[in-house]
């Protein structure tokens, strides 16, 4: 009896210790969960090598993004459903050497801009002029993303604008001004679309491009014939729009070619982005969908292969909301981002740190996700995300932007969202059955991440404390070295909110180089292309990318941060052609201008 | 949630073929519904977490209970019941990290052995512990709301099998008037909220409440005795359900139980206390005048 009584006092006691462990456990998470007040400039410079400062309006940027108003039978929840379109691409149109910046606004009859960049550390807004501001005219939809890449060769970036409506395509004239080209080229006529890239995924030395659908084609938000057009599950949903792969026939014509190179999903997908995930020369297609799983696609060259189930991705659907890769280890293999929601007390889905498996390569190429044992797990809301060195220390940083909806601060629409969200098909597919927002925030005011990697597998949130602290509605996120300076700065597009252009100071001490590559026999846009860098005893792969993140698209030339004193041994490019090009010992702190060797 | 073990026995071993299989031991029957839902439900729609995180849920739990039961009876408990925790966490939890498995696991069977009175105990055990870490552990830990893919065609199938094994078990009357009851909530919540109807209906037509209304609310061990009080507390559980949900508590079925369920646990026994001197009087009476 005594024992008894003993046993029990002690499951008792262990009782109680087992109820404090969640709270032992958060508190020990929030002591390493990384700075959480902001530094000032010399300490953040000190501490973690480098701070941004938000330069948006010394730059004469003072771009504020405006939402659609849909159809009035969605108004109950409009500020969910008209919640994308902000949207940030990086290009150097007029080939000055200065990377320029366009963003998408989506009001209807709203004008997106093209900031020129005037080398002084200002912009100016030349999109009227130049013909591509005025392109959410009532009638052709509104602007979602936009896209650049040298479709004809002719050494002039090409502007694909995507939008809830009418796709666009722009011809660039030489850098004096754009030219629609979208019947030529035999764009379809509505396309619902938040995701497009650029890429040569035949590799005859001409730039594709890829579209994914979120709603239906067949859907016209501002005149619905009904108001079924919601997922009609919120993690298995198929009724999304369809998937557009639109092959360059060379003559300034595509033909869509989805179908027979085997890409046939409904999914809603969000984001996009290509890389040689095997070596073999051709980029292989990762989407983000939302209300479901990845997908991934091996290219053959020829044909694309749905390997999302056989290589992991595929597997817990979520809320895909970003795709970017990022060779975070220096080994030369690249890890995919996805971004989710994490709300606490409500849902908890964690982004996706698809990292591929030791051992694995090739055909049999598996990925796990890492996300929880880097540190990269939970970023709230989270929408557009990128990889890329912010201190310039020599391994990849992750910069991640968030927030949905941000209405009155002390309402949330998460009760009501959850409510819906877990209810049958032919409930959650109805517009109408959705509960009325009425100025309640849902996952609103986020405070966003900035991920510095450690380089020993850790990454840690450093946002505030280098100066990353506003809480708008994050979507897009672009990384540039704006001013040439070799460091890498942020441009984050915000819903209904201003564009940020976020300066980045870096220690001195870390050193860089940058490539700036121009096919011949490849695109000229060198889309695809990869560098290898190898220093001090470890490489670093990064490639030419068409398209990355959410509704984004980086500077094409790419940045390595070095560390101190490196030693640079090589570096090779592969380009999209398939030659192999060796540099070796290429000087620091220095951008290379590279063009393919004949 | 536990076994359903202590429900009667049903029909003899001379009734038809499935009436056999279904009585054959009423203990395994939820052990093996639960099993199907989660097999289908993962084959169909990749509903797990993952396959460790279910496995490490369902070892802590059984594992607990094997350890706890020998220490305070002396003997290996039957484990139907542990399995069904484990497998009921391993299904409802939904956390990126895997200590919220073993802990929520560890949590609901230790409570078992130490929230008793008189040597009931009364909470069920899975609805304590996955109340407990919703409660403790929100940054970390949700539940599942939507792996069943919100069509109808799997819904259909798990409410017609699961209302048939219910019934078997007799306690088809729980299921029924609670979902009766969360109905007409629902349309009084619509009606006070201005949501629409469906969409407070919505929930009942999600997968968690699936899993809640054929196996926590109908838990034999942890609801009152008399058929009569099971239908009035599992009403005051949809009830308690409807206050929670009029102030936006997403988890308001689990908190309506945790609430509900050992209060009317205590309310029972308090009778009883009552009734045992009250029946010993009358019967020590009714020796005397016998005597007499």
């Amino acid at each position: 009896m005594k024992q008894h009584r003993t046993a029990r006092i002690i499951a008792s006691i262990l009782f109680v210790g087992m109820l404090a462990a969640p709270l032992l456990i958060k508190w020990e998470a929030a002591r390493r969960g990384g700075a959480k007040s902001q530094l000032d400039a010399q300490t953040a410079l000190a501490r973690h090598g480098f701070y941004f400062q938000e330069v948006s309006h010394a730059a004469g940027v003072n771009f504020v993004h405006q939402a659609p108003t849909l159809d009035p039978q969605l108004a109950p929840i409009m500020p969910q459903v008209a919640s994308m379109g902000a949207s940030v691409s990086i290009v150097d149109y007029d080939r000055d050497g200065w990377p320029d910046i366009y963003v998408t606004n989506s009001g209807e009859g709203s004008k997106n801009a093209l900031y020129h960049n005037l080398h002084d550390g200002t912009f100016k807004d030349v999109a009227e002029e130049m013909g591509i501001a005025d392109v959410n005219q009532p009638g052709t939809g509104v602007s979602m993303g936009a896209v650049w890449g040298d479709y004809d060769n002719d050494g002039f970036e090409d502007l694909l604008l995507i939008k809830w409506g009418r796709p666009e395509l722009y011809h660039n004239d030489g850098g004096h001004g754009f030219t629609r080209v979208t019947k030529q080229a035999g764009l379809p006529p509505w396309v619902n679309a938040n995701t497009a890239l650029w890429f040569d995924y035949d590799g005859d030395g001409l730039l594709d491009f890829f579209i994914g659908g979120y709603y239906a084609e067949d859907v016209d938000l501002w005149h619905l014939k009904t108001t079924q057009i919601m997922p009609d599950s919120f993690e298995y949903a198929k009724n999304g729009g369809r998937k557009y792969l639109f092959h360059n026939l060379g003559n300034g014509k595509f033909e869509e070619v989805s179908a027979q190179a085997g890409i046939n999903s409904r999914r809603w997908a969000l984001a996009s982005a290509a890389a040689d995930l095997r070596g073999t020369g051709h980029p292989d297609l990762f989407i983000a969908n939302d209300y479901g799983v990845s997908e991934l696609y091996f290219n053959d060259g020829k044909q694309f292969h749905d390997v999302s189930a056989q290589t992991g991705v595929g597997f817990s659907p979520k809320s895909g909301m970003n795709a970017a890769f990022g060779d975070i280890f220096n080994d030369g293999r690249y890890a995919v981002y996805v971004s989710n929601i994490s709300e606490d007390g409500v849902l908890i889905q964690g982004n996706n740190l698809w990292i591929p498996k030791e051992g694995t390569a090739g055909e049999g190429l598996r990925f796990e996700n890492l996300a929880r044992d880097l540190g990269v797990e939970l970023g709230g809301w989270s929408f557009g995300a990128q990889f890329g060195d912010l201190n310039n220390d020599g391994t990849l940083d992750l910069y991640l932007t968030n927030g949905y909806v941000s209405l009155d601060r002390e309402r949330s629409y998460w009760y009501d969202f959850s409510k819906i969200a877990g209810g049958n098909s032919i409930i959650i597919v109805d517009a109408k059955n959705w509960p009325a927002m009425e100025g309640r925030s849902l996952s609103g005011y986020e405070q966003k991440r900035v991920w510095s990697n450690d380089g020993a597998g850790k990454f840690i949130n450093v946002a505030q404390a280098v100066g990353v602290t506003d809480t708008y509605d994050g979507r897009a996120v672009a990384l540039v070295d704006l001013w040439n300076r070799g460091v890498l700065d942020a441009v984050v597009a915000n819903q209904k909110g201003p564009l940020l252009i976020y300066k980045n100071t870096v220690t001195p001490e870390n050193k860089w180089i940058e490539f700036a590559l121009e096919g011949t026999a490849s695109n000229r846009s060198a889309i695809g292309a990869q560098v290898t860098l190898y220093w001090n005893g470890q490489r670093q792969k990064q490639e030419v990318s068409g398209g990355s993140g959410f509704a984004a698209q980086n500077d094409r030339r790419l940045h390595f941060g070095l560390g101190k004193d490196p030693h640079l041994e090589k570096a090779v490019i592969r380009w999209p052609s398939g030659k192999i090009q060796t540099l070796d010992h290429p000087a620091v702190n220095e951008t290379l201008k590279i063009k393919e060797p004949a | 949630m536990s076994a359903q073990g202590t429900a009667r026995p049903a029909r003899p071993a001379d009734a038809a073929a499935w009436k056999r299989w279904l009585s054959l031991d009423n203990r395994y029957i939820a052990p093996i519904f639960i099993t199907c839902i989660l097999v289908g439900g993962h084959l169909s729609f990749g509903m797990l977490e993952s396959y460790q995180k279910t496995a490490l849920a369902i070892v802590a739990s059984i594992a607990t209970d094997l350890i706890l039961g020998r220490i305070f009876f002396g003997k290996w408990p039957n484990v139907a019941s542990a399995y069904i925790t484990g497998i009921s966490v391993g299904i409802l939890v939904r956390s990126p990290a895997f200590w919220p498995y073993v802990l929520c696991s560890v949590i609901s069977i230790t409570s078992k052995y130490v929230l008793r009175v008189k040597g009931r105990h009364i909470w069920n055990p899975s609805n304590f512990g996955i109340s407990a870490i919703l409660f403790l552990a929100p940054e970390t830990v949700a539940t599942l709301s939507i792996q069943w893919g919100n069509y109808l065609l799997p819904m259909m199938v798990i409410w017609a099998l699961g209302s048939v094994i219910i019934w078997r078990l007799r306690r088809f009357h729980i299921t029924g008037i609670y979902v009766v009851s969360f109905i007409a909530f629902a349309f009084l919540r619509s009606y006070i909220t201005g949501s629409p109807w469906q969409s407070e209906i919505a929930p009942l037509t999600g997968p968690m409440y699936q899993l809640f209304i054929f196996f926590m609310i109908t838990d034999p061990k942890t609801t009152v005795r008399s058929k009569k009080g099971q239908c009035i507390v599992v009403f005051l559980v949809a009830f308690a359900e409807f206050l929670l949900r009029l102030h936006q508590v997403v988890y308001a079925p689990f908190y309506a139980l945790f609430l509900v369920g050992p209060a009317a646990m205590l309310v029972e026994m308090w009778l009883d206390s009552r009734r045992a001197p009250a029946a010993g009087m009358g019967a020590s009476a009714s020796a005397t005048a016998s005597s007499a």
